[in-house]
């Protein structure tokens, strides 16, 4: 609140030059701005849908891999390394790449952020599996469980809080990913309405756009917060 | 006795082993063990750690496979471990109610039965808690309610006081008693307690390095803890002797 007092009284007393970081005043003015003639919401939309696409997607593969590997020790011995190597691989350098396999469209972004998302929930869900209290299973024996059962009664919720660990470190490179997906080729959402505002000098867009992105993100993970509260509230 | 017209009687076997011989790798754990459980009938297997306890308990549960020799079991079993083993992401009643997976009632009727249970063993206020709020004496009886709900006739118990501390230890003695004298259920009790033994069992098996060593009847009527008589000291010094205990 100081800093941001600071930061207006730094403006109009002109310390600050206003064609570098304009005053949070007309930042607010820029928002309300892009809010009134509906470019915001526009933009949110879009990038809304590439996150949620891409997140459903790589979210998935990543669980059901981790979980298919978690299972299996054969999976794990063929699966993972090879998933270790393409770990290894820095996806936001696959970005020329997936130009020319898929084009400037939507798809290379919805795919770049399910491939940065997939990882994360891949390794969480696999070591989450592998963490299930041997002890358990055991006890599932002694009552008779089906695999089913196993799967529901104990894998599922003694999985879930990592897994959730998994959802929200996901969730923070998949915001990343699109960022700098939409700043390279995009003609619509939240990237595109920064790399506009570049073109016409429009700092205070451009500052807007970027608090925007850290609301996001700052959102969606206090909703996987809650999430993980609720799957462990039995912890008392 | 009540206990005859719940389960029928001692001649009849409920569970039996024969010539049990198991391998751990090239260590034999497990050497000729032959015993068997009347219906109804509590059965003390005592020893050091190490001495195969459990390894026969996990035998007669039918956890444990590669044994050769012969086991038998001619009536529905039951287990409950050291450890109350709770899944603690379920309340207490659905806890429960998972001991009744085998036969196969529907969700009511489990839930149902789960509190009938939970009543037995007197934790009808804790149906709906967490097991993580438990204390560990509550924990145990909701893990003996579990292997109770399935009304097994054979209840195997792996050291299941071993981790309380003593007071608690006495009341879980007297509730296993009082529900065994209501349901009839034939017991085989893991302990490394003598006293444990000798006050809740007909028979006491001495198990060392993987051998039944010794074989104690209990002819005494069961008394409540802390009443002892002559017989009882005189059953707890043999058995002591067995063990190689220097009292």
């Amino acid at each position: 609140m100081i800093l941001l007092a600071l930061w207006q009284l730094g403006s109009a007393l002109r310390l600050i030059p206003q064609d570098v970081l304009p005053a949070p005043s007309l930042i607010l003015e820029a928002g309300i701005e892009l809010i009134g003639n509906g470019q915001l919401a526009d933009a949110l939309h879009v990038s809304g849908v590439r996150v949620i696409q891409g997140l459903v997607l790589g979210g998935l593969i990543g669980v059901a891999l981790g979980t298919a590997v978690g299972l299996s020790r054969w999976l794990e011995s063929t699966v993972d390394p090879p998933m270790q190597m393409v770990r290894a691989l820095p996806h936001l350098g696959l970005i020329p790449l997936f130009i020319v396999w898929f084009g400037i469209g939507e798809l290379p972004k919805i795919l770049l952020v399910a491939l940065g998302v997939s990882f994360p929930l891949y390794l969480n869900t696999f070591s989450a599996i592998r963490q299930v209290d041997p002890k358990l299973f055991e006890t599932a024996q002694v009552l008779g469980f089906s695999f089913w059962q196993r799967f529901t009664r104990i894998i599922v919720p003694s999985a879930a809080p990592q897994v959730l660990v998994g959802l929200r470190q996901s969730l923070a490179i998949a915001w990343l990913t699109l960022i700098v997906a939409e700043q390279i080729n995009a003609d619509k959402g939240i990237g595109f309405l920064i790399n506009n505002a570049r073109d016409f000098l429009r700092i205070d867009i451009i500052i807007f756009g970027l608090i925007v992105y850290a609301l996001l993100g700052i959102g969606t993970d206090a909703i996987v917060r809650a999430l993980e509260r609720r799957a462990l509230r039995y912890r008392a | 006795m009540t206990l005859t017209a719940h389960a029928g009687s001692r001649t009849q076997t409920a569970a039996a082993l024969s010539h049990v011989d198991k391998w751990y790798g090239s260590n034999q754990v497990l050497t000729d063990v032959s015993f068997r459980i009347g219906r109804g009938e509590i059965v003390a297997l005592i020893g050091r750690s190490g001495s195969g306890k459990s390894t026969v308990l996990r035998v007669l549960a039918g956890l444990s496979t590669d044994h050769t020799g012969e086991r038998r079991v001619d009536v529905a079993p039951a287990l409950a471990f050291q450890e109350p083993r709770l899944f603690p992401w379920r309340d207490v009643r659905t806890n429960v109610a998972y001991g009744l997976t085998r036969t196969r009632v529907s969700k009511a009727e489990a839930q149902k039965r789960a509190e009938q249970a939970l009543a037995d063993v007197g934790l009808t206020d804790f149906a709906t808690a967490w097991p993580l709020t438990l204390s560990g004496g509550q924990a145990q009886r909701v893990s003996l309610a579990r292997a109770l709900a399935a009304e097994p006739q054979l209840l195997l118990l792996d050291e299941p006081f071993g981790a309380l501390d003593a007071l608690t230890r006495l009341t879980m003695r007297r509730l296993l008693l009082d529900l065994w004298r209501e349901h009839g259920f034939g017991v085989l009790l893991v302990t490394h307690d003598v006293d444990e033994a000798v006050a809740l069992a007909d028979r006491v098996l001495v198990l060392e390095a993987g051998r039944v060593v010794h074989t104690l009847d209990i002819d005494t009527p069961r008394r409540s803890p802390g009443d002892p008589s002559a017989d009882t000291e005189r059953y707890r010094t043999d058995l002591l002797d067995a063990l190689g205990v220097d009292i």
